[in-house]
């Protein structure tokens, strides 16, 4: 007897298997019921979030702890609108991921049918490439070419649009397809003679300084940026993304750059002779005032994309390709440098201008992540939503490995922390407990996957920093606006821990410096199911140093200053 | 100020959206396309865009670095200023009286255009050529009556073996 033909949805299951996929994240509806059937008899784990946007942040926060190509799948219509903003997020920090949208059988396509939405085109912006399946028998090539691009070169998400009939009708195609793209290329290493250029301008240097980004943790390059930087005997600055790319208890850790930095970071990247941008595009919270940032150093610039070559800066030598490969290509042919009075100098920056919060007084949510740094000893992978805790977040929980910090850099999108969250919950094989970290406004734009958690009995830990307010905006219109508070009072505040309950999930509350450590400990024994903290803390606190947008690096705040600032000029 | 037009040649793969992609990247940033050409190339499989902006060169620069990203896209350049042919071909079609006719047809031999449509009341004018000859041969028409313009816009080919 002939074998059954497949149809097109039995077909996708059985690609998604050879891309080595083991978990979905979706949400159903009349168009993709085809497909949520094949899932059935497939050893696909799908995960059921109650909102398309979370589950686009879960598989997010799943592709960042196993680097893997998160997957999603969804309805037409609004479950494929609802997916825009996961999407955009994680093309922001160039996160690979293949999303799945049903669609209106094709006949339909055009006409304003029930649930039908050009998907296809309100993604281009935000992916690195789409497709409309137009033909049942192209579906394993494009599976296969979706789940390449996605994940090589710089990274990024790939939308899928899938008709109706498509994934319900026969496929007679072989499975293994090849892939037709003559337009894209996957850069890797750098030509050699470039490297030695690169190579004698470092030579020369006396001041040099690492900036390390995403680009480096997304490559794999931590031991080859350590490597680097202690041969030359150079500082290391992180952007946001590449916290943990170099241990931030080392002693050439400068810890993060840009608005919300480090004075020493923000100082050396001022005056060194020498800036090695590894895998960092040079985001305007990093530049601070542009017509002021590196004017006086010489810039190499390692990334993936060559569209990143004078986007921002012009650099003295762009090097092309994979951040670990080609500091492996640089590592043999640099030395130690000529760096110890600048090392002095930077340190003692480091020692003059510490991060630091007040001990007194109501419960900072800085001592929260501080204590929580403490008790888990650095080994926990933080998952931060937006706002001032996530600055904080960054600021006092020291990584020390790749990955251990997640965050929306890119986008800052409110709202990703707790999907994210469970997505690395759900991928995390590091043997650390993953916490999120999360503000009272972002957590309450996606707590309905409170159920996800709860009904995937993941062991995650969700702090709620409470202070009743959207607390950057509030900060900004302290500072800039004559303290003309404008939308930022979250009155009426559910209580977190009934509303934990409610879930049942386990619930505590912090509202004391003096608890927190017990308290967490006490969380973070509780290993078989999510619990939530959450932490009432201080309404007016702000989160310093600071540049003040579009400002020049020299302006950086240290504390509150006694005057109103002038309205920014920058951007966010 | 009036940036220069920018003569951009892009390959491209056959595939729906490439140009809407394509678009996008000049509209991110506010930018308009001034003229458009897309055709068929000797291979089926890619299309030949030219493409006709202007605005800030360091801009534009990056516009084709991004294009270059495109997945679709095989390769985007900028020509200006380069060793190129360009071409563009008008129509031009005029209602002129019998006895306007001669100095139409002066006009049409100086610029080397031909007359394909011809009628008691009116004729079409097809002129080809650079750019600003097209826009010459127009301004001396305009003392008659246009009834209709088109213009293809334009295509370009570098010269000798170099490749576009």
């Amino acid at each position: 007897m002939a074998e059954k033909t497949l149809n097109g949805a039995q077909v996708m299951i059985e690609c998604l298997k050879r891309e080595g996929v083991d978990t979905i994240f979706g949400y159903p509806g009349g168009n993709v019921i085809p497909i949520f059937d094949a899932i059935l008899d497939s050893d696909i784990k799908l995960i059921l979030t109650r909102h398309e946007q979370g589950a686009t942040h879960a598989a997010d926060g799943y592709a960042r702890v196993t680097g893997k190509t998160g997957v999603v799948l969804v309805t037409s219509g609004p479950g494929a609108t609802n997916t825009l903003t996961g999407i955009y997020t994680a093309y922001m920090d160039s996160i690979p991921m293949v999303v799945f949208t049903g669609q209106t059988i094709s006949p339909n396509l055009g006409t304003d049918a029930f649930q039908e939405s050009d998907i296809s085109g309100m993604s281009f912006p935000v992916v690195k490439h789409s497709y409309l399946v137009k033909n049942t028998n192209d579906l394993p090539r494009i599976i296969k070419e979706a789940f390449y691009i996605a994940h090589s070169g710089r990274q990024g998400p790939v939308l899928i649009d899938l008709p109706k009939d498509i994934s319900s009708g026969p496929c007679t195609a072989p499975l293994d397809a090849e892939m037709d793209l003559p337009g894209y290329k996957v850069p890797d290493k750098a030509a050699q003679e470039q490297v030695e250029q690169t190579a004698a301008t470092i030579k020369k240097a006396k001041k040099p300084l690492i900036l390390a980004g995403h680009g480096a943790v997304m490559s794999g390059a931590s031991r080859a940026v350590k490597e680097l930087a202690e041969k030359l005997g150079s500082p290391v600055s992180s952007t946001l993304l590449g916290l943990g790319v170099f241990p931030a208890n080392h002693e050439l850790s400068l810890g993060m750059t840009g608005m919300h930095g480090t004075v020493a970071a923000n100082k050396a990247i001022r005056e060194c002779d020498l800036l090695i941008s590894i895998g960092s595009r040079f985001d305007d919270r990093i530049t601070a005032r542009l017509s002021e940032f590196a004017k006086t150093c010489d810039v190499v610039h390692i990334d993936i994309d060559p569209a990143e070559y004078g986007k921002i800066i012009r650099p003295k030598h762009f090097l092309c390709g994979d951040a670990k490969i080609i500091l492996e290509q640089l590592l043999p042919l640099v030395d130690k440098l000529d760096s110890e009075a600048w090392l002095k100098t930077v340190d003692g920056w480091k020692k003059k201008y510490p991060l630091s919060y007040p001990k007194q007084g109501s419960l900072r949510m800085q001592h929260v992540i501080h204590t929580l740094y403490e008790v888990t000893n650095g080994k926990a992978i933080v998952v931060a939503d937006v706002g001032q805790h996530q600055m904080w977040t960054a600021q006092f929980f020291k990584c020390d490995y790749p990955g251990q910090l997640l965050n929306s850099g890119g986008a800052g999108t409110m709202g990703f922390g707790f999907p994210a969250a469970i997505g690395a919950t759900l991928g995390n094989k590091t043997g650390f407990p993953v916490c999120a970290i999360l503000g009272d406004g972002g957590f309450q734009m996606t707590l309905c996957e409170l159920s996800t958690a709860r009904t995937n009995n993941l062991p995650l830990k969700i702090f709620v920093m409470d202070n009743n307010f959207l607390g950057m905006v509030r900060q900004w219109q302290d500072l800039f606006y004559d303290k003309r508070y404008s939308g930022v009072l979250l009155e009426n505040n559910p209580d977190f821990v009934k509303l934990a309950k409610a879930y049942d999930i386990e619930a505590f509350c912090i509202n004391r410096n003096a608890d927190a450590k017990r308290i967490i400990e006490k969380a973070m024994e509780i290993n078989d199911r999510p619990v939530l903290i959450h932490c009432i803390c201080e309404q007016e606190d702000a989160v310093f140093p600071m540049i003040p947008p579009g400002a020049s690096i020299d302006d950086i705040l240290t504390e509150r200053p006694k005057t109103i600032l002038e309205k920014p000029t920058g951007g966010t | 100020m009036q940036f220069p037009a920018h003569s951009i040649s892009i390959l491209v793969s056959n595939k729906p959206a490439a140009l809407a992609r394509i678009a996008l990247v000049f509209s991110r940033r506010g930018y308009n396309i001034d003229s458009l050409v897309v055709s068929p190339t000797i291979d089926h499989s890619v299309s030949r865009m030219n493409i006709v902006a202007r605005g800030n060169p360091e801009i534009l620069a990056q516009i084709i670095q991004q294009l270059e990203k495109l997945i679709d896209v095989i390769q985007a350049k900028d020509h200006t200023s380069q060793n190129v042919v360009e071409k563009e071909l008008a129509l031009l079609k005029v209602r002129c009286k019998s006895e306007e006719r001669t100095e139409l047809l002066q006009i049409c031999d100086h610029f080397k255009a031909i007359t394909i449509d011809m009628t008691e009341s009116s004729m079409i004018i097809q002129v080809t050529g650079y750019s600003d000859k097209i826009e010459a041969m127009l301004s001396l028409c305009k003392k008659f009556d246009i009834v209709e313009f088109v213009r293809t816009g334009k295509i370009i080919m570098m010269r000798g073996e170099s490749e576009t």
